[in-house]
């Protein structure tokens, strides 16, 4: 099976990171450990759309902030959302004058924007960011029924999670970001195909999404390396339907995942609890975990390496209608913890 | 997984956790069965009010009606619909709250691109091919009582 593993030619740390979150969040189980929060999600705008903007202009100011990091010295930002044209990205981070790069990566971008700031930051010393958010409010209206629509849900379906995070990647020799013990170190990097295996099920985005995860994750460890070796194997947002699917495939490609593998979709709400079926799902959900809970534990020596999967269904309403199935993908990043 | 697709959709379907079908079925009678009750009770409401039975029935439409959009509108319908589920869906409170939410939904791209155009977006299909069966009803009514 081919591998196409990336591995940077410069030591690209994750300098500083901000996640921003809603209520549901934040009465989850890492409530408490995002940077800014807004219990009814509004975040003081007018309408959805605007609130999710905010939430990404927030989460990088808040970035900069943390990092001590100057607008001017940041060299590119790639960041991305779930709404149409990306307005989330488009009008939040407008006040920034860094130049932009938009991505529509459906739930996989705050994987994709961080491994393409890598990228970035591999050919020469920069410091680029990865931003990304997703908002519950303006996902269900895009993507499904309008928000007080009295309607059921299936137990494999997902809540898109009202959330936004910031990375900042760095390739410079000078020590900067956020104080801390440890810091977090891009080691590898393999972006995904975009696998269809004919799932046509809104309702079911987890088996959508798991073969193209199961297929990054089996080319990464098909190139001689240990399932072993990594201390956690981080999921975006499979849910708990999707989580079994893709310890199933791979467990039948003979790579035993389950004793190590986590899902962001399932870790950011006590779901029984909150009545959330399949677990989160959307770019804010792996986007606000890797930060406030996964890069925290990295700081500070918890968690020493770790493989971070970012998971997207590339659904679109409208070619679903038209009989579309629903593409998934799946973008491979090995962070490990590195003395400063 | 070496799968054909077929093969992998009949997997994920089998291993889905199913909705629970007779749970949600008991909830959609007893939820239905009130509602239907509570309209009826409406109906002797309004015929005390001197209305006669034919307006009496429509008054109590409208009073169901005018129940489901309020409840809409002050985010509490979609909380009870989570487990009445078909009970408040298939009766005239169903409908009501279709159209409400997608006009409250809407309302931030203004009233005739916003709420004009998209407040039936989910009654809409209801709409056109009730009328439509009407239609067809009426002929068929209208082919055997004349001829």
């Amino acid at each position: 099976m081919e591998n196409r593993i990336i591995i940077p030619e410069r030591r690209i740390r994750i300098i500083s990171s901000a996640s921003v979150a809603g209520g549901d969040e934040e009465n989850g189980p890492f409530g408490g450990s995002f940077d800014i929060t807004d219990v009814n999600g509004r975040f003081g705008m007018e309408t959805w759309e605007k609130s999710e903007s905010e939430m990404q202009r927030l989460a990088l100011g808040c970035a900069m902030r943390k990092g001590g990091i100057d607008v001017d010295s940041v060299d590119a930002m790639f960041a991305g959302d779930l709404l149409n044209q990306c307005v989330g990205s488009n009008y939040g981070l407008s006040d920034y004058r860094i130049p932009y790069f938009g991505l529509y990566g459906a739930c996989s971008t705050a994987a994709e924007g961080m491994m393409l700031a890598a990228i970035m930051c591999s050919s020469a010393p920069r410091r680029c960011a990865a931003v990304t958010s997703s908002h519950y409010c303006s996902a269900e209206r895009q993507f499904r029924y309008p928000l007080e629509y009295g309607g059921q849900r299936p137990p494999t379906a997902q809540w898109t999670v009202t959330g936004s995070g910031a990375f900042i990647l760095s390739s410079e020799d000078e020590d900067c970001g956020e104080e801390s013990e440890y810091t977090p170190v891009v080691k590898e990097m393999l972006p995904g195909f975009v696998v269809d295996r004919g799932i046509n099920d809104v309702n079911n985005m987890g088996a959508a999404m798991a073969p193209a995860a199961a297929d990054t994750i089996a080319r990464y460890f098909s190139s001689g390396r240990d399932v072993k070796e990594p201390d956690m194997i981080v999921t975006g947002d499979l849910g708990r339907e999707g989580s079994g699917i893709l310890c199933d495939i791979l467990a039948s490609d003979g790579y035993d995942i389950s004793d190590r593998h986590v899902d962001c979709g399932v870790l950011i709400y006590n779901i029984d609890e909150a009545d959330k079926h399949s677990g989160g799902s959307g770019c804010g959900c792996s986007a606000v975990v890797m930060s406030a809970h996964i890069l925290k534990n990295i700081r500070s020596g918890v968690i020493k390496d770790v493989l971070f999967i970012g998971t997207g269904a590339l659904m679109s309403p409208l070619t679903l209608n038209q009989g579309s199935t629903i593409p998934g993908i799946g973008h491979l990043l090995r962070i490990v913890g590195e003395k400063r | 997984m070496n799968i054909d697709n077929k093969t992998y959709k009949k997997y994920a379907d089998a291993r889905a956790k199913k909705s629970p079908i007779w749970k949600n079925c008991i909830w959609a009678f007893c939820s239905g069965g009130i509602i239907c009750s509570i309209g009826h009770f409406l109906r002797g409401m309004w015929m005390r009010f001197g209305l006669n039975g034919d307006n009496a029935g429509m008054m109590a439409s409208v009073t169901l009606i005018f129940a489901a959009i309020l409840l809409t509108g002050i985010g509490v319908f979609d909380n009870i619909a989570k487990h009445t589920g078909a009970g408040t869906l298939v009766p005239i409170t169903g409908f009501a709250n279709a159209i409400a939410s997608s006009a409250i939904d809407t309302r931030s791209e203004g009233y005739v691109l916003g709420v004009g155009a998209k407040i039936f977006t989910i009654a809409g299909p209801v709409i056109l091919y009730g009328i439509s069966a009407g239609v067809v009803y009426g002929l068929i009514y209208f082919a055997i009582t004349v001829i």
